[in-house]
Formats: structure tokens, C-alpha cells, sequence
């Protein structure tokens, strides 16, 4: 084994633990120093090795989780769709609404109507497969 | 249809390290070793839940000759990634665990959080595997 691909897969263990920052505390007013300080890398370097690692910038796996927990909200609880923006980290619910539209499709209160229930499965599994697709969000932000 | 199996007796994770694998899953988690067999072309390192021997977890290291050294260069990358294994334990009691092996430095994911089924949590083994214990709902 290789000194290189030692390195790669140290880099890529940091970049799993800001990823799992991200999962964790999504919530949070998350910014790339803070997530540079989790993964012990230089901020120049962590969004371009971020995506190197996992395909797409630190700024859209973050709203992917955002959108991912909001819809659940949206399926399991009756809480409004403004409350709903502020309890997953978007600054405004103008915001929220043009995310959620952007990666899911259909607004919020559209998706809320034709959510199916989940019941019964591990949350983890659920998470990990509702959580929407990279790349249909028109900017990284 | 007629069932044909009887039990899951083994389910396999790679780890990159078997040592450190088994300073981890033993001396951190609590588990203990089924087997810890040099077979010569490699080490088959098994853990279990202590008292369930019948279930046991294979603790591989990827590598040649089983795998190229490229396929076990990508397996490892998956690894590191948090992209290869998962385990789910259960527990008796969530949050005393979660208190008990984060004061043995374990990384956590997850907080104990309240689901549909139980109360669980989640956390990283030093590779980058998925792990979560869950305390069922009775």
C-alpha cells in the first residue's frame, strides 16, 4: 500500500467526519471554517477536496440534508412550512421554499399532500435513500 | 415457499487494520473474539456480542490475493468514504451505552434519538464503517 493512498484514505476519513457534522448538525449555522476545523484541513482546501470525495461542494450536501429532514418533518408532523424552514438551518423560508422546489421538485406544501408513510423502517435506511439526488440544484451557492 | 436457511451465522465488514479493528470492537465495544485464526493467506478474525456466539461478524482486511490490489485499493477508498459496511446492534438501555462509550472516545454521529421503533443512536468505527445500536421500543 501505496504513501499516496494512505494519505487518500485519511483525507477521506476527515471529509466523513465533516459530512457526519453536516448529518448531525445540519440545523446549525454550518460555514466552511467550522467544517475545515472539524476535518483538520485548511479552508482553501476543504470544499475542492470535499467534492473530490464525494461528488458534489460541502454547500450542497448540506441543503440536500436540510431538504431530506424537512421533508420528513413535512410527512410526520403538522408543523407550518415557515416553522419548517427555520427548524432544519435555512435562513429564510423564500429560501427554503426555492431549495426544496429546486432539489424535490414540487414545493413543500405540494410534497407534503402526496407524502406516503415510512413507518416501520430503520430511520437510518430511510434517511440515507429519501434523502434527494445531487445535482439538480441550479447553483452551489 | 420451504425454508432452507436456519440462522445468519456470519455477516462480514473490512476493516483496514485488523489490530486496531479488534482494539476497537473488543477493548472499546465490548465485544468478544468467536475466532482469531491465522490460516496463512489471512487472518480470519471473528467478534461477537459476548453470550451470542452464534452470530458472528468477520472483521476482513481487503487485499491480494481474494481481491487485485486496485479492487482493494477501492474497497478501502469505499471504506474511508463511510460507503461499505453498517452494523446495528440493540441494547438495553441507549443512552447509558452512548454515555459509557463516549467517555471511551467513541465518535458519535448520532445522539440518542427517539424513532418509531426505539431509541437509537449511531457512530463510526476507526475506518469509517456505520454502526448504530438501538434500544427497541417494549
Amino acid at each position: 500500500m501505496g504513501l499516496v493512498s494512505r494519505a487518500a484514505e485519511d483525507t477521506n476519513r476527515r471529509m466523513l467526519r465533516a459530512r457526519d457534522a453536516m448529518d448531525r448538525a445540519y440545523a446549525q449555522p454550518l460555514d466552511v471554517p467550522a467544517l475545515a476545523r472539524i476535518a483538520h484541513v485548511s479552508q482553501a482546501h476543504f470544499s475542492r477536496t470535499f467534492r473530490a470525495t464525494f461528488g458534489e461542494t460541502p454547500h450542497r450536501y448540506l441543503q440536500r440534508r436540510r431538504v431530506e429532514r424537512a421533508m420528513s418533518l413535512l410527512r410526520d408532523t403538522d408543523r407550518s412550512v415557515t416553522d419548517i424552514s427555520f427548524d432544519v438551518g435555512f435562513g429564510s423560508p423564500g429560501t427554503f421554499s426555492r431549495t426544496f422546489r429546486a432539489i424535490v421538485g414540487s414545493s413543500p406544501r405540494a410534497y407534503r399532500k402526496r407524502a406516503a408513510a415510512t413507518a416501520g423502517v430503520p430511520t437510518c435506511f430511510t434517511m440515507a435513500w429519501t434523502r434527494p439526488s445531487a445535482g439538480r440544484l441550479p447553483s452551489d451557492g | 415457499m420451504r425454508h432452507v436457511f436456519n440462522a445468519i451465522t456470519h455477516s462480514q465488514i473490512y476493516v483496514l487494520d485488523q489490530d486496531q479493528a479488534l482494539d476497537f470492537y473488543v477493548g472499546t465495544l465490548g465485544l468478544e473474539v468467536g475466532a482469531d485464526v491465522d490460516l496463512g493467506f489471512m487472518r480470519w478474525l471473528t467478534v461477537g456480542v459476548p453470550g451470542c456466539p452464534e452470530r458472528q461478524v468477520l472483521l476482513e482486511k481487503p487485499g491480494g490475493p481474494a481481491l487485485s490490489e486496485e479492487t482493494a485499493q477501492q474497497v478501502r477508498e469505499l471504506v474511508t468514504k463511510g460507503a461499505m459496511g453498517s452494523l446495528i446492534f440493540s441494547t438495553d438501555d441507549c443512552r447509558k451505552t452512548y454515555e459509557t462509550l463516549r467517555g471511551r472516545g467513541v465518535e458519535f454521529t448520532e445522539e440518542p434519538t427517539e424513532r418509531p421503533y426505539g431509541m437509537d443512536c449511531g457512530l463510526r468505527d476507526p475506518f469509517g464503517n456505520h454502526i448504530r445500536f438501538t434500544q427497541p421500543k417494549t
